[in-house]
């Protein structure tokens, strides 16, 4: 359902807005007169300016049905989707584990730092800073001191200039090496986030009844964190799934900042050549993105909460 | 040892019923010193709150009396490139030239116009849309939720991406109006939560019974009791809008006519800022932004202690 | 049996200490159920929830509590533990959230066992039949807390707080949650627990003075963090020697006699605020038989064989 409307937005977009694009685009090209002519009707159909309205509709689900996101104006004729699909491998790099890592590490920590106040005191400032940075800035600052001042990272790219993508310990190497700073950008950020939450979701479960009742029992403190960390994990997780928009818009500035070959680089050079194609193809991507990791937390949080299970089966 | 004998038909088994016997608790507002509202006492007396608040108003100071302090126009050519900071150039200057401090500060203020406006529409929306799903229910609700839903799962940056690439943005506003329009969601959420909640508290129902107009029970009984909540989701949705903002910002999105923090990191950038080691040109900006939001957030920390004395000092 | 002495047991809180237990001196012989009852605030959960566990805000200020002739170290958290669930046990005010939501009653009950170096398989038997015996199938093991009703889950906490056969159990206000009938049946079971041996003796804390008189032995007033009066259940209903029990048995109405015929007279008047009590007896202000001697505190003495009072004219 969502899906549904964020295509219809997707398409929508182009043709409601002020302005012509193919206009647009024309004017920085500065074509010949006569070409002008040509181009015009060329992009009038690549629009499908040239049929009606509901038809254009029709004609790009079909053509999202075949995968086809048109052909990009920046890259031309490369296809949009080619061009999405060989940058998504450097994104998922980044995003994956910086998501992954930063919430076990974010919740580990944060739940520790709920049972020390030594611990509590250090990290939640620090986290609560790292929350409030923004992720391009922290970015900024780790090539400035990591790769321009002590030259022990690179400044930019995914892997050494001289490299070719393939399966080699070469390769591997250069491109983690090439990825850790970007990596810690994004890691970084959500980590301060995570940690806050668990922190908090922590202290709450320490004081709940059942809390109460175990150690009114005897129950070391072992059982008793456990039991909580586990019941504080279940909104975390519901959280993760809120907070996938964030990492995403983090990724792509990181990504810039670091002209990383993801799709964060490709999105600016979109933007930056009014590259209409493939800036809508990237939109797309995005939201299924999103939408399909959305899809898969809401299947495993049925699993994990016994209470939403019971709940679907119909209780007592 | 008497064993009880609960079969008795004895008379005096007879006298006894069950009488709930409720003490009164003593009224916590007689030993507050009087003339004084119990949120503002509380309030400044914690530190979080304090602190956070000290912070932001530093900002806001810097933001409203820095431009007075210079005389030199954001982005004008003024003096020589690259310079580190000095007494003549507070913060130093850009590699074309342009006063650090000068932009800092007009960036601040872009800044807090953003967050403010666009935190400012995305609370009334979410607010507005959380109460209404929350307070009617059925199909209102529904609806209502749906909508939420998918506005909600779009990722915000795309979504801006694509308008901010069609819409050639020109003022501050016009940008914190776009983030305002697609930040509420999660705002109409957490207020549709409160409102179920309060929804079936007793003294709504012994509203209705008293034959109170809907809109007359928002905003008498239900409104005061979530202003708590309201006023701390408002705080965070206007740290959220300065983050976005300042990513639309860098993405070359923004106002090009004026300078934004933001927008600071991105020129920058662009300049190998970095590879120069120009450090005045890119860091104060994003600390700028740390400040605003960081003292935000601790300040909704200190809040949330003052409204849930549970959380004070555990 | 249980032995406490001096007992008192005050809550910190911002403005100072909230002196809600302060000074409790009584007995418990082996076999004997003894009700404590007083209105909200009295202190009565304060007494008995510090005998097994003192929550964050609670604080330890001085007397002493021997159980079967061994001290019991209620201020030291840690080394209370090896008390905890093997000989004095609770069934606590909030028994019906005092499950760990996401967990399996058995699962629960097994590594809360376990913890306590009591392997399940040894006492699944008995557990079994104590399920049975307060009308549970074994069943209930398999699932979550949210699959049961709210008397389930009374009676589920009923029979774990009790498995391992504690010497003193106190219940917490079992029946304040549920209805009438089911009120009967909790009551009819605890005096079980007590007449099969599950448990030697029992404390159990109520505001309501009529469930008392069906199930105790002794009852046991407090007012205002005193004790005002211990004397077997008869004699507190039928020749109660405290005014503050003999109002509050009138204040109760009568099966049979109509208001028309006699009003309903409540105690006019508040308790005091225990965080700055009055000097002398607390119940001074609302007594009608005040007179100058109840400026000096009257000691919580006997005034018939195993009747005691805290009242100047209770002694005449």
């Amino acid at each position: 359902m969502t899906f549904v409307v964020a295509v219809t937005i997707d398409w929508a977009i182009p043709r409601f807005m002020p302005g012509d694009p193919v206009e647009r685009l024309l004017s920085r090209m500065q074509a010949q007169p006569g070409a002008s002519e040509a181009l015009r009707g060329y992009y009038a159909e690549a629009f499908g300016f040239d049929v009606p309205i509901w038809q254009q509709y029709l004609n790009f689900w079909a053509a999202l049905f075949h995968g086809d996101l048109g052909l990009s104006i920046a890259y031309f004729p490369t296809p949009v989707s080619e061009l999405i699909l060989s940058a998504l491998p450097y994104t998922l790099a980044l995003l994956v584990p910086a998501i992954l890592l930063s919430f076990w590490a974010g919740n580990k920590v944060g739940a520790l730092a709920a049972r020390r106040k030594v611990l509590d005191n250090t990290v939640l400032p620090a986290s609560y800073v790292l929350t409030a940075t923004p992720h391009m800035w922290l970015g900024i600052v780790l090539v400035w001191l990591f790769a321009s001042t002590v030259a022990i990272f690179p400044v930019s790219g995914a892997y050494g200039l001289a490299l070719q993508p393939e399966w080699s310990v070469e390769f591997a190497r250069s491109f983690l090496h090439h990825w850790i700073l970007p990596f810690s950008a994004l890691f970084l950020v959500g980590f301060g986030g995570w940690a806050i939450g668990m922190r908090n979701m922590i202290i709450y479960e320490l004081e709940a009844d059942y809390s109460n009742y175990l150690a009114s029992l005897g129950a070391p403190t072992k059982l008793v964190r456990k039991y909580a960390y586990r019941n504080a994990l279940l909104p975390q997780i519901t959280g993760l799934a809120l907070a996938l928009g964030a990492v995403v818009a983090g990724a792509i500035v990181v990504e810039i900042v670091f002209s990383y070959p993801g799709l964060g680089t490709l999105t600016l050079n979109a933007i930056e050549n009014r590259d209409y194609f493939l800036i809508q193809g990237i939109f797309l991507f995005l939201i299924i993105g999103v939408l399909v990791a959305n899809f898969v937390i809401d299947i495993a949080y049925v699993f994990i909460d016994p209470r939403t299970r019971v709940g679907m089966q119909g209780g007592p | 040892m008497a064993v009880s004998d609960h079969e008795r038909t004895d008379p005096a088994a007879d006298r006894i019923a069950t009488l709930d016997v409720a003490a009164p608790t003593v009224p916590t507002a007689a030993l507050l010193p009087s003339g004084r509202s119990e949120f503002a006492y509380f309030a400044l007396r914690n530190w979080k709150f304090d602190l956070g608040l000290g912070v932001v108003l530093v900002c806001v100071a810097a933001a409203l009396v820095g431009p007075l302090l210079t005389d030199h126009e954001p982005l004008a050519f003024t003096g020589p490139t690259d310079q580190p900071p000095s007494s003549e150039y507070w913060f130093g200057t850009t590699s074309f030239g342009q006063d650090v401090f000068t932009q800092f500060v007009y960036g601040l203020r872009a800044a807090f116009v953003v967050g403010i406006v666009a935190g400012g529409i995305a609370w009334l929306l979410g607010a507005v849309v959380g109460f209404t799903a929350g307070y009617r229910g059925g199909w209102v609700d529904d609806v209502l939720n749906m909508l939420t839903n998918v506005v909600l799962v779009i990722p915000t940056i795309a979504l801006l991406i694509i308008v901010a690439a069609y819409v050639e943005v020109h003022s501050y506003a016009t940008e914190a109006i776009l983030i305002g329009l697609t930040s509420w969601p999660w705002a109409a959420r957490a207020v549709r939560a409160q409102t179920f909640s309060l929804k079936t508290r007793e003294f709504v129902d012994v509203a209705r019974l008293s034959g109170r107009g809907t809109r007359q029970i928002i905003a008498t009984e239900l409104a005061p009791n979530m202003s708590s909540y309201l006023l701390m989701m408002f705080i965070l949705l206007f740290g959220g809008a300065i983050l976005i903002g300042a990513s639309l910002d860098f993405l070359g999105l923004g106002p090009s006519e004026s300078i934004s923090l933001g927008l600071m990191m991105n020129n920058a950038f662009l300049s190998s800022a970095l590879i120069l080691g120009t450090w005045w040109w890119f860091v104060p900006p994003g600390v700028g932004i740390i400040a605003i939001v960081g003292g935000l957030y601790v300040m909704n920390v200190g809040l949330d202690e003052v409204f849930n004395p549970k959380l004070r000092e555990r | 049996m249980l032995r406490v002495d001096g007992l008192a047991v005050y809550y910190q809180s911002l403005r100072g200490d909230v002196k809600a237990v302060d000074g409790a001196t009584f007995e418990i012989a082996d076999g004997e159920i003894m009700g404590l009852a007083g209105e909200s605030g009295c202190g009565k959960s304060t007494l008995g929830k510090s005998l097994v566990r003192m929550d964050a805000r609670m604080r330890y200020v001085g007397g002493s509590v021997e159980l079967d002739g061994r001290t019991l170290p209620i201020w030291d958290d840690a080394k209370m533990n090896a008390f905890r669930f093997k000989e004095i046990s609770i069934i606590p005010q909030y028994a019906l959230s005092a499950l760990n939501p996401t967990r399996k009653i058995g699962h629960m009950a097994e590594e809360l066992l376990s913890s306590r170096d009591v392997h399940l398989d040894r006492v699944l038997p008995e557990l079994r039949r104590r399920l049975d015996l307060v009308g549970l199938s074994e069943s209930v093991l398999e699932r979550f807390p949210i699959e049961l009703s709210g008397g389930m889950k009374q009676r589920v906490v009923m029979v774990l707080s009790s498995l391992l056969d504690p010497s003193l159990l106190i219940a917490d206000e079992v029946t304040s949650a549920l209805d009438v009938s089911t009120q009967r049946a909790v009551s009819e079971l605890l005096v079980e627990f007590r007449d099969r041996g599950f448990v030697k003796s029992m404390i159990v804390i109520t505001h309501d003075l009529s469930f008392l008189y069906q199930i105790a032995d002794t009852i046991l007033v407090m007012y205002a963090g005193k004790l005002a009066e211990k004397a077997a259940s008869d004699t507190i209903v039928d020749a109660p020697a405290h005014p503050y029990t003999r109002m509050l048995l009138s204040s109760l109405p009568e099966v049979g006699v109509r208001f028309a015929e006699r009003r309903l007279t409540g105690i006019p008047g508040r308790p005091p605020s225990l965080l700055d009590p009055p000097g002398g007896c607390r119940f001074r202000a609302r007594c009608p038989l005040a007179f100058d001697r109840c400026g000096e505190e009257p000691p919580f003495a006997e005034v018939a064989p195993v009747h005691s009072a805290a009242c100047w004219k209770a002694a005449a």
